[in-house]
């Protein structure tokens, strides 16, 4: 209990405010930047002094992304993508998880610390061969080479994350079934996965995350206008125009919509997630 | 339930757990272990992945790597690179994660706050690099705030002068990466019984030695294994300094993974590129034991 309004303590509670301000501008200021800029004319951007809002506030950045099928395909590639490996990997690993979860086995503590050792294997270092293999067959360039190389990084973290909300689940709910006669597979789709969605949108969430940021990959593994996802769509419109900065700013706004949108609205999933594996 | 039947299910329940588990292993298997095998194997291979018959090249690439002075300035940089971006994500990850944590600002500010501090995370490492740039063009913003305040004479170029260029990199991974720290330290922090620092208030303790002598002893779990996290993924970072500065200016910003991917994809060296991703690899593994073996410890 602290004492109170002693002018020290009014004193400190101002610093703290100043303090939090200071912090707002150095977190915020960036992202408000790169937000008014998409607003503006590419000669406004770098005007003397700095025009804090929009003077002559104009669409025409975004009129030009989203007229422009070239960078709506890197949309839907990345839209695509991002859906297909999540939706193969909350499947996989349910499956994973159900099995860590719910049975005692030979070798499982191994293969525990295998999954988690693979989180920290760097995408560098399976590049080369990845691209060796994606070569030899024949699916350089294709969804499909994108689609596996991703599963190999969510998967690990997919399956921490499930198997770690499955143990919180009551075990006597699929004992129950097996009583009543019923097989693990059973119980699993009947009583398990109902009662997960929690865990299966958090798990959804973190996966579709995990593609939507991805680079190196996307870089390597493809080679077309037509595959390109938006990370490297963002990279290609800086070296093609001449630094049309507004553009620049307008796309990467779209590019930050769908994990802003999920951000605010599934807050809880989303820390879920992001926090997954290093506190427990 | 008859003898058969129930040896029948225990059959069933030996049996099931690795039919569960099929489909991830075989994924993992395919696709991480024997790749990392080919790696490895490419490492040791003269022209990898380029010809058929590739020959045995023996420690070449190996020797031929430690033999280049820009692997070693790499590897410098990446450790510069690293413990700069890991010591300020812990001290700004923690400044903040306090100051939200104060009984001194109203809830509501709080949780406004909470909301804008994590923003930063939000964003893509290709979009943060683009924002950067945008931010340190020599034309840009921060120029024109600096020297409107006096601190600088003159327009600096932060991502293509040598001096600069690798502090300006870092600084944009330190804003990127903070908000883990703090989002973990936050639930660390809430996780503190109160009575101990009732119990500190009654002794008549200080602010300064209740966070000395409670707070960041209990949060220390929490932020040993961030770091190690934070450390193990900052090292390998790739599409940030990819963007910014491509590792240059005059490989002033070259980190062990740009070196790397130069290496494959520019020059076609794919045998001496494979030692150099296999160098990066044990890093990551040694660093991986210890975490591993730091969380069975706890």
């Amino acid at each position: 209990m602290r004492k109170r309004h002693t002018t020290k303590d009014r004193l400190i509670t101002v610093a703290l405010h100043v303090a939090l301000a200071a912090g707002l501008f150095f977190a915020a200021f960036p992202i408000y930047w790169m937000l008014t800029s998409s607003f503006k004319s590419n000669t406004e951007i770098f005007a003397l002094p700095p025009t804090i809002l929009p003077k002559a506030f104009t669409l025409e950045a975004y009129a030009a992304i989203l007229g422009d099928p070239v960078k709506l395909r890197f949309f839907f590639n990345s839209y695509f993508v991002a859906f297909a490996v999540t939706v193969l990997t909350v499947l996989i690993a349910l499956l994973a998880a159900y099995g860590f979860s719910r049975f005692n086995f030979r070798g499982k503590g191994s293969l525990n610390t295998l999954i988690i050792s693979t989180q920290t294997i760097p995408p560098i270092t399976l590049l080369i061969p990845f691209f060796g293999l994606v070569v030899s067959y024949r699916i350089f360039d294709t969804y499909t080479a994108l689609i596996l190389t991703y599963l190999v990084f969510t998967l690990p973290y997919a399956i921490l994350l499930m198997t770690g909300y499955l143990n919180t689940l009551p075990r006597d709910l699929d004992e129950a079934v097996a009583v009543d006669g019923g097989t693990s597979w059973t119980a699993l789709w009947r009583v398990i996965v109902p009662i997960s969605l929690p865990g299966i949108v958090a798990t959804s969430v973190y996966t579709f995350l995990l593609c939507w940021n991805e680079f190196l990959f996307a870089l390597t593994l493809t080679k077309s206008t037509s595959m390109r996802t938006v990370p490297i769509g963002i990279q290609l419109l800086m070296g093609q125009h001449a630094f049309e900065w507004n553009q620049m700013m307008a796309m990467s706004v779209l590019g930050s919509l769908p994990l802003l949108l999920i951000y605010l609205i599934a807050q809880r999933f989303f820390l879920a997630g992001m926090t997954a594996g290093s506190v427990k | 339930m008859t003898r058969q039947k129930r040896s029948r299910h225990r059959l069933k329940r030996t049996v099931a757990p690795y039919l569960y588990l099929s489909p991830s292993l075989v994924i993992i298997g395919l696709l991480m272990l024997l790749p990392m095998v080919a790696v490895i194997s490419y490492s040791f291979q003269n022209s990898a992945v380029l010809r058929r018959d590739p020959s045995f090249a023996g420690l070449k690439h190996y020797q031929a790597i430690f033999a280049d002075p820009v692997f070693w300035a790499s590897l410098w940089h990446t450790l510069y690179f690293t413990c700069m971006s890991v010591i300020f994500h812990m001290t700004i990850g923690m400044i903040f994660a306090l100051m939200l944590n104060s009984d001194r600002i109203n809830p509501t500010l709080r949780n406004i706050l909470r909301v804008l501090y994590i923003l930063p995370w939000l964003f893509t490492a290709v979009i943060i690099a683009v924002i950067w740039r945008l931010l340190l063009e020599p034309n840009g913003v921060v120029n024109s705030i600096l020297m409107q305040l006096g601190i600088i004479g003159s327009k600096i170029e932060w991502f293509s002068s040598p001096e600069t260029a690798l502090h300006a990199v870092t600084f944009a991974n330190i804003w990127a990466g903070y908000p883990l720290f703090m989002v973990s330290l936050l639930a660390g922090l809430q996780g503190i019984p109160k009575d101990f620092y009732e119990a500190a208030d009654i002794d008549g303790a200080k602010a300064y030695q209740k966070l000395i002598f409670i707070t960041i002893p209990q949060l220390m779990p929490i932020i040993i294994s961030i770091s190690l996290l934070d450390f193990i993924w900052t090292m390998q970072v790739f599409p940030l300094i990819w963007i910014t500065t491509g590792g240059g200016p005059i490989y002033s910003t070259e980190v062990l993974s740009t070196y790397t991917y130069k290496l494959a994809f520019s020059s076609y060296n794919l045998s001496q590129a494979s030692a150099s991703a296999v160098v990066i690899l044990l890093i990551s593994l040694g660093l991986t034991l210890f975490y591993i073996r730091y969380q069975k410890a706890r």
